[in-house]
């Protein structure tokens, strides 16, 4: 039966080529600007570490001497709490993350120097967030502790500098210190660049640069503060530092503390340590207040950052109403189609088709329509990515059509265009035969 | 024109009536509020920058190696001696930051020292004396900076000169209505006397997070001696922009080759900041432009479908009404009636849905209240639209027969 109607539906669809035409352009004009969209949000809004993001957690205690307990804690952590909190080791894994601009040039290849960004953090970083190894390994714990001039360095680089061979064991410079190549990544584009979000509640949605490439050095936490003192950046202060870019024991946050917590008893303990810490240091003198300590999980802290841009939404919003007005076209075209033929539709309703019949063949004939439009929707949502990959954004090269927006897709296409077809279908199937018989 | 008839036609077809006029509301829903977005993002980028933009380029320049505060100072001395010597060369100055540049140094300025809260934020512009040539800058009040005033700033120094200028909308908001030149303000460092107030000069930043303190800038007599570099702004002699941008770094090279101008982003003209600075604003509004016409393209052809069908039933009908005497022109306006009726409908839900979802962005995106005018404008535009879909199907119903009548379909 159901060759039967695509057959009906192919005549139907060929008799008004004009008709059919618009229906498909609209359902595939709406499909291919909401899929485009919505790919993008899929994308930005996605889990950057997904299977582990449940145990990562972002810890803060709150320095900042004129805030109360009711503030929101500073997004990052002062020198003294952040090693403090890392020296104590009670996560299952913990890192301190910070990045810093320096000069790196490569002695050997006597390339001219770059300027470009350094990320310092302790060697759990690496297992903790999964990060892949092409050459080599990250450094030991042995290395960190010895402030070893050591680095791993990202696979873009490695194509730059090295042409893409085992480059483990060569040397790079930074600033004015050899440090040697001990790892080489596999290429790693988290989206967004998680572990450096922060700050985001102050951006009011301009908030694309979260989805920039990840550095193309790092280095060991300890060895990083030494090789590129006096460039460092603090995300706030409450009295000047001593000295720019010095910022160890100085009225700074300047640090992020990233911790792997595998059972949720383990978070609950966490979560008294940092209050119990916050509380020693306020009994200590050294806090003012010790009751805003916060734990987040990776995804949480994401959500509170607001990491997907405003415009990125504000584009998926006016997409899907864009989709909205497309099926409300459909359904327009879809009646008048079907009730011009009430004609046809009477005579096999009297010759015994039941209304169910109908309804079905006006159904195929609007699935029908709703894949072609998907077709071409799905080539339109190509077309617009790949306008997205020329925008000046950071993220514009993760624009990539997955198979789950591949599918999802096509799924949109038929799902749309059968609802856009039942309310034509169901005024068809209500077409009297006799009173259409007798005006034939 | 008798229009009981047509809503009486009309109840007989109320699903197509309400779709279309769903799809007219939904339009001019959409249409109203991408044209405001538009229209905000096109306002914000073409706010002035108040410098001589045709004709001035930045070159960011960093040293190799490190060096003492006062060696830098003195390299930062010959390049700007070097730069001032090319033939293209107007004039130069060095500074830590140029308009538009998307970031740098903001801080707080305060008009007491022991003051809470700041008084305001401002952008933080490192000068010389040539700084307002070679911008194109004019002053509203007071002096330029001597040569003696400019001193060299290391990282150890706290910013607190005893001179400073401020642009206009700074001092109106400092000293509004009155004369802010000999007046005090403090920067982190103790305070300045304002000598010099100048009328327009865009912050470095034009982002939503700086927007709070948008034209607002202290000018501090300053040159930016750190191992790490600074910016020269370098206004070319007029029609020489290309030639000087070419001739500016090579001369830098070959003076001091001990130092970094990025390839791609060393050497920038101000077209090109600007250009960065909004490229964000223009996409959106280029992207919000091509739904609009998309979308009006859409609307516009169903109607034209919906109409077709319309009149392809009505064949006898019109043919009756054509035996019976009416004219074509009766035939033609009875459709077009028709089509404002439904349109009219459909702007009506169409305004209070304009004006619902702005009220909603407003409060998810930091937008602005929706003007009136938008929303009269997008009535207009789909009127017209609808008046223009249905005129040739409308054609095609005034050019059937009266013989029609006598025909069975």
């Amino acid at each position: 039966m159901l060759g039967y109607y695509l057959d009906l539906a192919a005549r139907s669809l060929r008799r008004n080529k004009v008709l059919t035409g618009l229906m498909v352009l609209a359902i595939a004009v709406g499909i291919g600007a909401s899929m485009t969209t919505l790919t993008v949000m899929h994308l930005l809004s996605g889990d950057p570490l997904p299977g582990r993001s449940q145990h990562i957690y972002y810890a803060q205690v709150d320095a900042y001497p004129t805030h109360k307990d009711d503030a929101e804690p500073m997004d990052m952590l002062d020198y003294q709490s952040a090693m403090d909190l890392w020296s104590a080791r009670r996560a299952d894994r913990q890192t301190l993350v910070v990045e810093s601009p320096v000069k790196l040039s490569q002695p050997e290849a006597g390339t001219p120097p770059v300027m470009t960004t350094l990320l310092s953090v302790t060697p759990d970083f690496f297992p903790m967030f999964d990060v892949p190894f092409q050459y080599g390994a990250p450094w030991s714990e042995a290395d960190e502790s010895a402030r070893a001039r050591v680095a791993v360095i990202s696979d873009d680089l490695n194509q730059k500098l090295f042409a893409g061979a085992d480059s483990v064991g060569r040397t790079l410079r930074l600033r004015d210190s050899d440090v040697r190549i001990v790892g080489v990544l596999k290429p790693w584009r988290p989206s967004p660049q998680f572990y450096s979000v922060r700050g985001g509640r102050f951006a009011d949605g301009d908030t694309a640069d979260f989805y920039g490439k990840p550095e193309d050095v790092i280095t060991p936490f300890a060895s990083g503060l030494e090789i590129n003192d006096g460039n460092f950046q603090q995300f706030t202060c409450w009295h000047l530092p001593e000295r720019q870019g010095h910022l160890q024991n100085s009225p700074c946050v300047w640090l992020g503390l990233w911790v792997q917590l595998d059972a949720p008893a383990k978070v609950a303990g966490y979560r008294r340590f940092l209050a119990d810490y916050a509380a020693q240091q306020m009994a200590l003198g050294r806090f003012t207040h010790a009751g805003n300590t916060r734990l987040r999980s990776l995804m949480e802290w994401l959500d509170f950052n607001g990491v997907v841009p405003s415009d990125v939404r504000l584009q998926a919003w006016l997409a899907l109403a864009f989709l909205l007005v497309c099926l409300f076209n459909t359904v327009g075209l879809l009646l008048a189609k079907f009730l011009r033929r009430s004609g046809e539709i009477s005579v096999r309703r009297a010759l015994g088709a039941s209304r169910r019949d109908v309804f079905a063949q006006c159904l195929v004939e609007a699935g029908t329509i709703g894949l072609i439009g998907g077709i071409f929707g799905w080539l339109l949502t190509l077309v617009g990515l790949w306008l997205v990959r020329q925008q000046p954004v950071p993220y514009a090269d993760l624009a990539h059509l997955d198979t789950r927006m591949f599918l999802v897709t096509f799924t949109a296409a038929l799902g749309s265009s059968l609802l856009a077809g039942v309310l034509p279908a169901l005024r068809a199937c209500r077409v009297a035969p006799a009173l259409q018989l007798k005006t034939l | 024109m008798q229009i009981k008839p047509i809503l009486s036609a009309l109840r007989r077809h109320k699903a197509g009536t309400f779709l279309i006029a769903m799809q007219i509301a939904l339009t001019l829903a959409i249409v109203c509020n991408a044209l405001f977005i538009i229209e905000q993002r096109l306002a914000h980028l073409s706010e002035p920058s108040g410098v001589d933009e045709a004709n001035i380029f930045v070159v960011q320049n960093e040293w190799v190696g490190s060096s003492t505060a006062e060696q830098a100072d003195a390299k930062i001395r010959e390049d700007l001696r070097v730069l001032r010597e090319l033939p293209g060369v107007q004039d130069a100055t060095p500074s830590n930051s140029y308009p538009l540049r998307g970031g740098g140094w903001d801080d707080a300025v305060k008009l007491k020292p022991d003051q809470l809260q700041d008084s305001s934020g401002a952008t933080i512009y490192f000068a010389d004396d040539h700084f307002l040539d070679t911008l194109g800058l004019k002053l509203a009040a007071g002096r330029n900076f001597r040569a003696e005033e400019i001193t060299p700033m290391n990282v150890r120094d706290r910013l607190g000169p005893p001179v400073v200028m401020v642009t206009k909308a700074l001092a109106d908001k400092l000293f509004p209505g009155e004369d802010a030149v000999g007046r005090t303000l403090y920067l982190i460092g103790g305070p300045s006397t304002i000598v010099g107030v100048v009328d327009l000069l865009q912050a470095q930043s034009v982002d939503r997070w700086a927007s709070a303190f948008a034209y607002r800038s202290v000018i501090v007599p300053k040159r930016l001696a750190i191992s790490l570099g600074a910016f020269y702004i370098v206004r070319a002699r007029p029609g020489q922009l290309q030639a000087a941008m070419r001739a500016a770094p090579t001369a830098l090279f070959q003076h001091n080759p001990r130092r970094i101008i990025n390839e791609d982003d060393g050497v920038l003209s101000f077209a090109e900041v600007r250009a960065r600075a909004y490229e964000r604003d223009r996409g959106m509004a280029i992207l919000m432009g091509v739904i609009c016409v998309v979308l009006l393209a859409i609307t516009a052809a169903g109607i034209v479908g919906l109409t077709s069908f319309w009149v392809g039933q009505r064949r006898r009908q019109i043919g009756v009404r054509r035996a019976l005497g009416a004219t074509r022109q009766d035939i033609l306006q009875y459709f077009l009636t028709e089509n404002l009726l439904i349109s009219c409908g459909g702007a009506l839900v169409g305004t209070v849905l304009a004006v619902a979802i702005n009220l909603w962005l407003v409060t998810r995106f930091e937008m602005h209240r929706l003007s009136l005018m938008y929303v009269l404008g997008g009535v207009v535009i789909l009127l017209l639209l609808g008046q223009g879909a249905v005129l040739a199907p409308a054609m095609r119903a005034s050019r059937v027969p009266p013989v029609e009548a006598t025909r069975s379909v």
